[in-house]
């Protein structure tokens, strides 16, 4: 624990850490430009320089351990000053150096506002420039439809290379050249593929990477920001939605550092403009079978026709993935008021029974505990698209050499090293019965994980897959005191908040393969769907289904009725993450038209129905739902009083198939209804699928 | 020096001659397991040899594939090091050293010659025989000005006697490396000065003082023993 005394004041820090960390502890700001904390240090743009008393020079914070600092000259501890008129002229110079090849193009520069040059050159530097030479200037580069990429700018501190290289594991950005010839590109100026690129735009100090989708749309200054939650998948990572007006703007990261620390995926950042595009923003009713536009009076009116007389067993519910817990409440509120027990929402049939205790289906380590991890098996599951922030947290544990990884499912690339241990249930039961050596590494693990996926739960086999990774928990230990390594990673981010809420199949009631079933048999008669459109429509048979949700994607199209209800950036909802961490989204502008949000129309609804809800608002809906479900009430902290039981889960199941674990995804960009109505992200699947666009194909 | 980039002309396709695959392979091996990347300096430079002084695009990504790089990390090396050239050179790559001690001596001469025979910088003439670069400090500055023409450097230039040099390879004739003035490796012009008889020394040195030869006997005295040494 070194003693260090930073501008007169003693501290005492932790080993290891570097000066400028020390200067952080000790509340002293220090500019950079190259230094970011999760990324390795490189120590080139010479902002951070601060003097080291007796030091012949000014040192650079960010690569100067406390450790190295040598004793004062009377043997005190090394004094250390960030305010002395050393540090403001190595500033100044540094400033007016990075300054030379800089454009003063602020004015017309997207980055204008929130450019951290822009601030620390206001803060640190001169006024003027000596600089009378031509100044340089260089070719923008292609890196894909995501990043504007306006080079001239670059003062190359290489942390967009840097990220590129150690988080997102996709090594495709460089620096080329030398000295002032130095410029950063991709191999050829190919198309950066990478599900974490757009970080770099957060990343980049300058102007110089830039978000493409959002290039001269607005001033950072005119925009409302609201703090809210992403539903891209289950993760939940933490968002700020920027809105002017009735419009996203954009979607930016908030740091988190139990879910997403400061990343957030190209899907979660670029999704917004699916916002704007194929919205169902007033009800519609299909009339001679044809969806006219209708009021909400009349929409109403055509569900109650249908519903009235009809006994509950006729009627049924599917939640879709993008669902809020109190939209889903309402909903299983208002089936059960119908006397109906025929809802779900594991619309893509995951096997998965909540009876057998919360953790059955949680995420339970957390997620910031794969920085413990040392030992990881993947089962039908693929963290790169699937979990993309995740699987970052991974990879960094892989690089940092400390976890072995290995994989049950389709063979992919994870971006990190792993044993590929088989496609199928068989490669896991021979795995529990020790036949691969990747068993040893488990149990000889002291903090061994297992991640199962959809791909081994969305089967009809999937409560015998379920049970056969519960016996290999066991018999690997990876439930042992103070560590539970058994992780559920799902995929829908309403799928925990369904489970928990009990939005499953009552007594005698079907689930959503029964419900399709019996549509189509006609054994029901009326389908709610509440955004679900990852089922088969044609499976829906006759029955007569009302849609409530947000844009005009398979369940609309099939829809009689249409009921148009809130987007995740236009309502206020609680959702569940992976881990059981129920995070709170704020609303951030109005659904567009007559739209709602999912739960007053409900209610509504559940008015013209005859069985009114018993909540005006929402804050009533709230307390009605946290009194039922207490720890949805517990915002941002995951209750764990519901311990795992692992024999009660390996009961469980039939037999195992042979069939190997499928992709969950399949399309990454095309998730669901909101990233298909994106133009971003059918360009980026396009892209992805290796579709060459010859540009004359618009 | 200015930006570098890849040729616009490119091959379709490098590869190793068999040979120089055996030889790349025994370098990877003079690194521990996992760090054969060390290698991409000389493969990279074997590669230039084996396809007439210039690096194609295929080359850079031979070599990568070879060593598990990723292409943008073989490029960065390629880019960045001027002694791997990016564009065609002629047979006879002329690198013309311009830093100071060459400069005036009367490199800008040369520059001259190379300007009229051979044309502007990093064009090939149309024979494919000559090519030229202006280079920094090429560590021959006991012999400015010079210039290094392949693997060999041709000292003590004058505009005529590079230009006849030039001729000479065009024409296919024997040259000769080394100083073109008949001076012995970087040895004082004109002939010795030290390390020479006793009576040579005392007839150069009527206009030196007394103090001067006595400085310059203990000198002498040590070369002397350094060469014994160097004999053995």
């Amino acid at each position: 624990m070194p003693k260090l005394i930073i501008d007169g004041n003693e501290i005492e820090v932790a080993d290891g850490i570097t000066l400028i960390q020390a200067c952080e502890e000790a509340g002293v700001e220090i500019p950079r430009f190259c230094y970011h904390e999760r990324l390795s240090i490189a120590g080139n743009c010479r902002m951070c320089l601060v003097e080291v008393v007796d030091a012949p020079k000014p040192v650079a914070s960010c690569a100067m351990g406390v450790n190295e600092l040598r004793p004062g000259r009377d043997g005190g501890p090394p004094e250390i000053r960030t305010n002395s008129e050393t540090v403001k002229k190595a500033r100044e110079g540094v400033m007016e150096f990075l300054l030379i090849n800089h454009p003063l193009d602020c004015p017309i520069c997207d980055q204008g506002g929130e450019c951290d040059l822009q601030d620390q050159a206001m803060a640190y530097g001169v006024d003027g420039s000596r600089f009378i030479e031509n100044k340089r200037a260089v070719e923008d580069k292609n890196v894909g439809p995501l990043i504007k990429t306006i080079m001239t700018r670059c003062i190359h501190c290489t942390r967009c290379v840097r990220f590129m290289t150690e988080i997102a594991g996709v090594e495709e950005l460089g620096m080329t050249g030398r000295g002032e010839d130095a410029e950063i590109t991709t191999y050829l100026e190919q198309g950066m593929m990478s599900e974490l690129s757009g970080n770099v735009i957060d990343l980049c100090p300058v102007g110089a990477l830039t978000s493409k989708p959002y290039a001269f749309a607005a001033r950072p200054w005119e925009l409302r920001k609201t703090e809210s939650i992403d539903v891209m998948d289950a993760i939940g990572s933490n968002i700020r939605v920027d809105t002017r007006g009735r419009e996203v703007m954009r979607i930016l990261p908030r740091n988190n550092d139990d879910v997403n620390e400061e990343w957030i995926s190209d899907k979660t950042r670029f999704v917004w403009d699916g916002l704007r595009t194929q919205r169902l923003d007033q009800p519609y009713v299909r009339v001679r079978g044809k969806l006219k536009p209708a009021t909400w009076n009349d929409a109403f009116a055509a569900v109650a026709r249908k519903v009235k007389g009809l006994s509950g067993s006729k009627l049924a519910a599917i939640a879709g993935d993008l669902a809020g817990a109190e939209d889903m409440f309402a909903l299983k509120d208002l089936m059960t008021r119908l006397k109906s027990a025929n809802m779900d929402c594991r619309q893509d049939g995951a096997i998965i029974d909540p009876a057998k205790g919360r953790a059955s289906y949680l995420f339970n380590s957390e997620i910031a505990a794969l920085e413990e991890a040392d030992a990881l098996l993947l089962v039908g599951t693929d963290p790169r698209w699937e979990a993309s922030v995740l699987n970052s947290r991974i990879r960094r544990r892989w690089r940092a050499g400390a976890i072995k990884v290995g994989l049950i499912g389709p063979e992919t690339d994870l971006t990190y090293e792993h044993d590929y241990i088989g496609a199928g249930p068989q490669s896991l039961a021979d795995l529990a019965s020790g036949k691969y050596d990747f068993f040893k590494t488990l149990k000889g693990a002291k903090r061994p994980m297992i991640i199962v996926g959809s791909g081994a739960l969305a089967r009809s086999d999937g409560a015998a897959v379920m049970a056969q990774v519960a016996k290999l928990a066991d018999a690997a230990g990876v439930v042992k005191r103070g560590w539970n390594g058994f992780n559920v990673l799902h995929h829908a981010a309403s799928r925990v908040a369904g489970l928990d809420l009990g939005f499953l199949p009552g007594k005698g009631g079907l689930d959503t393969a029964g419900i399709l079933k019996a549509a189509q048999s006609g054994k029901v008669e009326i389908v709610f769907l509440l955004g679900a459109d990852e089922i088969d429509m044609a499976d829906l048979g006759k029955a007569f289904v009302v849609y409530i949700g947000t844009h005009g994607d398979a369940g609309a199209h099939r829809a009689d009725v249409i009921l148009p209800g809130a987007a995740y950036t236009e309502k206020s909802a609680i959702y569940v993450n992976t881990e059981g961490r129920p995070q709170m989204a704020d609303r951030a502008v109005f659904p567009p038209g007559d739209a709602r949000e999912d739960w007053a129309v409900l209610r509504a609804l559940s008015a013209e129905l005859g069985v009114p809800l018993e909540y005006d608002s929402l804050a009533e809906l709230r307390s009605a739902m946290f009194a039922e479900y207490r720890h949805l009430a517990m915002i941002d902290e995951i209750d764990h009083s519901d311990g795992l039981d692992l024999s009660a889960l390996s009961a469980g199941g039939a037999r195992l198939t042979k069939q190997p674990f499928a992709r969950t995804v399949t399309d990454y960009y095309l998730t669901n209804a909101i990233a298909r109505a994106s133009a971003i992200m059918g360009e980026l699947s396009a892209m992805k699928a290796g579709v060459e666009k010859t540009g004359t194909d618009g | 020096m200015s930006v570098r980039r890849l040729d616009p002309v490119q091959p379709d396709a490098f590869k190793f001659s068999p040979a120089n695959l055996k030889w790349a392979r025994d370098q990877m091996k003079k690194y521990p397991k996992g760090r054969q990347a060390s290698a991409v300096i000389p493969l990279l430079w074997r590669a230039q040899e084996q396809h007439g002084g210039w690096l194609p695009e295929p080359a850079l990504r031979a070599v990568a594939d070879l060593l598990d790089m990723a292409y943008i990390r073989v490029y960065e090396v390629a880019t960045f090091y001027t002694m791997f050239n990016l564009s065609p050179v002629g047979k006879y790559f002329v690198q013309l050293c311009g830093t100071t001690p060459c400069w005036l001596r009367g490199a800008n001469d040369l520059k001259e010659v190379c300007r009229r025979v051979i044309g502007e910088q990093q064009q090939v003439t149309e024979d494919g025989l000559f090519s030229w670069l202006e280079v920094e400090c090429l560590g021959a500055c006991a012999n400015a000005p010079m210039v290094q023409i392949n693997k060999d450097y041709y000292e003590d230039l004058t505009a005529e006697s590079f230009e006849q040099l030039l001729a000479d390879l065009k024409a296919g004739r024997e040259v000769k490396p080394g100083p073109q003035n008949g001076r012995q490796f970087s040895c004082p012009e004109g002939g010795p000065t030290t390390l020479m008889n006793g009576a040579a020394e005392s007839k150069k040195s009527s206009a030196a003082k007394s103090t001067r030869t006595t400085k310059r006997k203990p000198s002498t005295a040590r070369t002397k023993s350094a060469t014994k040494r160097g004999g053995k």
